[in-house]
């Protein structure tokens, strides 16, 4: 097993014909992603070296059986996508798209909610199931398959995590990047849920950084919830309050979401915090390996 | 993106929230000339992007002239810390005000919350003072309603909650109408923070914002034309000027080991770990996903017009990035540019191998290439040198 995506997944990619969408989405496709159709209004009928092309995503659902769905449009044209694809009749929506304005996100999330379709992201790398499917643009070569599941606010560390992972001869059952804004379709709580559910998982490592206190609500979770081991890591200790460092929902306002505060509520849980990627990496083997 | 307490009133102005009327001015001669026109007494204001200006020295009341360009002098050029430690702020502005007459002091805001994934609105009869404080020594001044988001918000329910904060019972009304407003504030400006504190009842039964503090999403700055230009004059430090034309995400630090970083969650996690070392960052870069050769070239230039820099540290794992274009960049940059102080590389993840052959086919003076990011950070700090 894995979370979120696998050898089910029927991948429909909304902005398949531009760039960067082909770009990953075919790349998706290379990996062993079931890649059933593209989605670029007023592009019906097209294909993308053979995957086909549809107006919108209902149609993709209907005629492919698309059931979850990648969202690769600019920014400003995103929310309305992301809104198309949970009325689509899709399962899941995975939004890679970064810069969404927060108050359209706020009602895109509600809708979603209500639809009881999972949205990943938006300002995410997606997801991997190592050995099973990729949707996004994490680079798979640097994960295999195995029993930690990650879930994580940042991509690039979450590669570093997971290549030492590799290099130390332990592999994952998913990556999931939920990304960096403000407000998230599903946050460390809802991927913590799927892991403890997971058959395969036996250890989670979390990725969290600055801002908000998703990372103070995850340890409430954990501690009621999670029978699993969980290892963290926390980036931003030296970042100055009122300054947004790369992620939008990476700020200290005033004395809350600062790194330490995330960092004392986690290990008040009992959750192990490793001060380095490398340190945290090596923190996840050996408590898998006992 | 943070608006200063004049633009927040200008805001609240347009969207029918009753807030005194002033003057701007960066001169004590202006100030004056201000006050003058408004009349005594008077509020000369510091315009900085912090709370605690009144506490720091920086609100004060003119009675006349004489006081008038006394305050301004003494404001104007001013360097003001937020309580936890923000900035300092230097004060280039100041905002001139009629004095106000003050029967009773309260609070109100509407926030992002996060975690709820709504809009909350908060009011107290307790304002005028750090509500945080408030919150914590007396939890049930301050009351909390959450707000849907996706339908308006109107008088009607804002109406309770001003009554169970427990404000003046004749003007509750007034009071919820502008509760009401600043959440179609938050609506229509794309504003992720509105608080007014004080918000005041005058002698003459008004209800009136006397601050103005408000952050707007930097992601809907293209659907507000006039806040995106406020936004763009904001800067005022140079290399995050510089950083902003060039495309690149930048935070100026004030240590002395310069990074670049691809991604924002690695970006800030290099940071702690040369932290960690005993080092001291100047700054955040994050050169992004799938950089190429003259983005790495732009991101030397910016941090090495900062001058206390004295090493750089280029912690890259290369996902989407290519670490040969990646090394290329470093090569052309060492071309174009005079580089003087020494470059600790570590590259890691794609095309790695060729990079690195890259790097050690150029040969460059002062280059040092480190296996690991925790090799990489003390090597830095080693060559950086304390920070003085």
């Amino acid at each position: 097993m894995s979370i979120v995506i696998d050898k089910e997944t029927k991948l429909v990619v909304s902005g398949l014909t531009g760039r960067e969408g082909s770009f990953h989405g075919l790349r998706n496709k290379a990996y062993g992603t079931h890649l059933a159709a593209g989605v670029t209004p007023g592009k019906g009928g097209q294909d993308v070296e053979g995957v086909p092309v549809f107006d919108s995503i209902r149609e993709a659902v209907e005629r492919e059986g698309a059931n979850t769905s990648m969202i690769f449009v600019p920014a400003r044209f995103a929310a309305p996508a992301i809104d198309e694809a949970i009325e689509s009749g899709v399962e899941t929506v995975i939004a890679i798209t970064e810069g969404i304005p927060v108050l359209d996100m706020l009602k895109t999330y509600w809708k979603a909610k209500e639809a009881g379709v999972r949205l990943i992201g938006p300002n995410c790398p997606g997801v991997l199931s190592p050995g099973k499917a990729n949707v996004g643009i994490i680079p798979a070569q640097f994960f295999d398959p195995g029993k930690i599941g990650v879930v994580s606010k940042s991509g690039t560390l979450t590669y570093q995590i997971g290549n030492e992972l590799k290099q130390a001869g332990e592999g994952n059952s998913s990556i999931v990047g939920i990304g960096g804004d403000p407000i998230v379709g599903s946050d460390f709580i809802d991927i913590l849920e799927l892991y403890e559910a997971d058959p395969e998982t036996e250890l989670i490592v979390m990725v969290g950084e600055i801002g908000g206190d998703a990372e103070e609500r995850a340890a409430e979770f954990i501690a009621g919830e999670v029978t699993k081991p969980v290892v963290a890591y926390i980036a931003g200790f030296t970042a100055p309050p009122g300054k947004q460092m790369g992620h939008a929902g990476a700020i200290i306002s005033g004395s809350s979401g600062t790194a330490q505060a995330k960092k004392e509520a986690l290990e008040a849980r009992g959750v192990r915090v490793g001060e380095s990627p490398t340190e945290t990496a090596r923190i996840a083997v050996e408590v898998l390996r006992g | 993106m943070d608006l200063l307490e004049y633009q927040g009133k200008q805001l609240f102005a347009a969207h029918g929230i009753a807030a005194p009327s002033g003057e701007v001015a960066s001169s004590v001669e202006d100030a004056v000339a201000a006050a003058e026109r408004i009349g005594y007494p008077c509020a000369i204001k510091a315009q900085v992007l912090i709370g605690g200006r009144g506490k720091a020295g920086g609100i004060k009341i003119a009675a006349d002239r004489a006081e008038a360009e006394q305050h301004a002098g003494a404001i104007l050029g001013m360097d003001i810390r937020g309580p936890h430690g923000e900035g300092p702020f230097r004060v280039e502005q100041v905002w001139v005000e009629g004095g106000s007459d003050i029967a009773a002091e309260y609070y109100a805001s509407v926030i992002l919350d996060r975690g709820e994934k709504k809009l909350l609105a908060l009011v107290s009869a307790k304002g005028g003072m750090d509500i945080e404080a408030v919150a914590e020594e007396d939890p049930d001044a301050l009351v909390k309603e959450h707000i849907d988001p996706t339908r308006p918000f109107t008088a009607a329910e804002a109406r309770p909650i001003v009554e169970a904060a427990g404000l003046a019972e004749d003007v509750r009304d007034e009071a919820a109408e502008v509760l009401a407003k600043l959440a179609e504030v938050a609506a229509s400006e794309d504003a992720t923070l509105i608080e007014v504190n004080p918000l005041i009842v005058t002698a003459e039964r008004q209800v009136v914002a006397l601050d103005a503090k408000v952050t707007i999403d930097g992601n809907a700055l293209y659907r507000h034309e006039g806040l995106a230009e406020l936004d763009a004059e904001s800067i005022d430090d140079p290399q995050e000027a510089m950083a902003r034309e060039k495309g690149l995400t930048y935070v100026k630090l004030d240590g002395n080991v310069g990074i670049l970083a691809n991604g924002a969650g690695l970006c800030m996690s290099t940071l702690d770990v040369v932290a960690q070392a005993g080092g001291d960052p100047a700054n955040f870069l994050d050169a992004g996903g799938g950089s190429k050769a003259e983005a790495i070239v732009d991101a030397l230039t910016v941090i090495t017009s900062d001058e206390k820099v004295t090493a750089i540290l280029f912690n890259i794992f290369g996902g989407i990035t290519r670490c040969d274009e990646i090394a290329k960049g470093i090569v052309e940059a060492s071309a174009q540019l005079d580089l003087e102080v020494p470059l600790v590389v570590r590259l890691d993840g794609t095309n790695s191998e060729q990079g690195l052959e890259i790097l050690a086919a150029a040969s460059l003076p002062d280059l040092h290439q480190e296996k690991t990011m925790l090799g990489a950070a003390r090597k830095v700090v080693e060559l950086a040198g304390a920070d003085g």
